[in-house]
């Protein structure tokens, strides 16, 4: 399966980033192949409407479950519909760390 | 001529200003005062009638998902994340629609027609021969007011002189209300709250190329700083207005200083000529 873990950085080494649609990085890895992509969100600095945006960029890269710290209403609303699975982490660690959490099944859902 | 009465922060005086300044004006020349605070107006607290009413809408766009082939180009085109395409829905967030278009217009398949939604009304009353006040309101819980201040502005584009009462602050509605005025009345205060967002409202007239004249309400006489300001930054002071309980009651009660004393009529009538002067209509 495909997840993403939002990221402040482009590794994951990087540290989460707690926020969804503002977040500067979302990372996808690929929970079978172990592979990652950093992709950047050009969307972080726009005025509104950055939740569905974000939701959207995931529903492309048929990402299947979110780790994220903070997922607003609108997002929320895209992400149950596309039926995306919502972790939280905030922990305060790395992209790497949130995702062993997540492969232990240590995390939470949200939602 | 049009004029702008706007402050920075809340609660200086604006609408007792535009007020008392409609009705003096009024005594000699039609004058049509429009209310640009659309979330929170108070004008017609001033001039009470039963008004005209005209609703505003706004366009959104409503999706025939038959036709949709869910290419997405629409979600792609919109600035504002209004449109999510799902491969079996669209989700569409009207709060976040700014109603531009462009979405109809960049789908392929014609399958997005746009319907009128209301999102505020615009109120006329004659309170006098002479004086027409327009009142724009925003329905509670429609997030964007711009599009109604905007509606309210139209009705007063054939008047001779008009005077626009503009919301506190600095943002969107600021601006929309500015936009076009030949001169900016700022109402301020002298404390530091008010000498600070005087300070945000005189940039953004500056940078909209409006005039800008400062009113000091409720001065216990010690402005310097205020006046400080002013001078460095060459803003006129029009008026000075002193922080008296008589003022605050007839406010309170809804009456207008300039229709019980003449002296305050004189000097509305003198803060209009200084407008006409600011605005560039004489000399």
């Amino acid at each position: 399966m495909k997840i993403c873990i939002t990221s402040q950085g482009s590794t994951l080494d990087a540290p989460v980033e707690e926020r969804f649609g503002r977040a500067p990085y979302f990372m996808i890895i690929d929970t079978e192949t172990g592979s990652s992509e950093a992709i950047e969100n050009r969307f972080a600095e726009a005025t509104g409407g950055v939740g569905p945006k974000a939701a959207q960029l995931l529903i492309a890269h048929q990402v299947t479950a979110l780790i994220s710290g903070m997922v607003g209403g609108n997002a929320r609303e895209v992400l149950m519909a596309a039926g995306i699975q919502m972790y939280t982490y905030r922990a305060g660690g790395l992209v790497k760390d949130a995702l062993e959490q997540f492969t232990n099944n240590k995390l939470e859902r949200a939602g | 001529m049009k004029i702008a009465v706007a402050s920075g922060k809340g609660g200086t005086g604006k609408t007792m200003v535009a007020a008392n300044l409609a009705f003096v004006v009024s005594q000699s020349c039609d004058v049509t005062l429009v209310d640009c605070d659309v979330e929170e107006p108070n004008l017609h607290l001033f001039f009470q009638d039963a008004p005209a009413v005209t609703d505003v809408t706004v366009p959104i766009p409503v999706f025939d998902l038959q036709t949709c082939d869910r290419c997405g180009k629409c979600a792609e085109f919109c600035q504002y994340g209004a449109i999510t395409v799902l491969p079996d829905r669209i989700l569409f967030f009207p709060e976040l629609c700014h109603s531009c278009g462009g979405c109809m217009l960049v789908c392929p398949k014609g399958a997005i027609h746009e319907e009128p939604v209301r999102i505020g009304q615009v109120t006329i009353v004659h309170p006098s021969s002479r004086l027409t006040l327009i009142t724009g309101i925003l329905d509670e819980g429609k997030p964007h007011a711009t599009p109604v201040i905007r509606a309210a502005k139209d009705m007063s584009r054939d008047a001779g002189i008009v005077i626009c009462d503009a919301a506190p602050g600095t943002a969107c509605p600021v601006v929309e209300t500015l936009e076009g005025c030949d001169a900016c009345i700022l109402v301020t205060e002298s404390t530091p709250f008010g000498l600070h967002d005087l300070h945000l409202a005189a940039e953004v007239a500056d940078h909209l190329g409006v005039p800008v004249g400062v009113v000091i309400n409720r001065s216990d006489g010690q402005d310097k700083k205020t006046l400080e300001f002013c001078a460095t930054h060459e803003l006129t002071v029009l008026m000075t207005i002193p922080f008296d309980r008589g003022i605050a009651t007839v406010q309170n009660r809804g009456g207008l200083i300039c229709r019980q004393s003449p002296e305050w009529q004189g000097r509305f009538a003198e803060l209009f000529a200084r407008c006409r002067e600011l605005a560039g209509e004489i000399q």
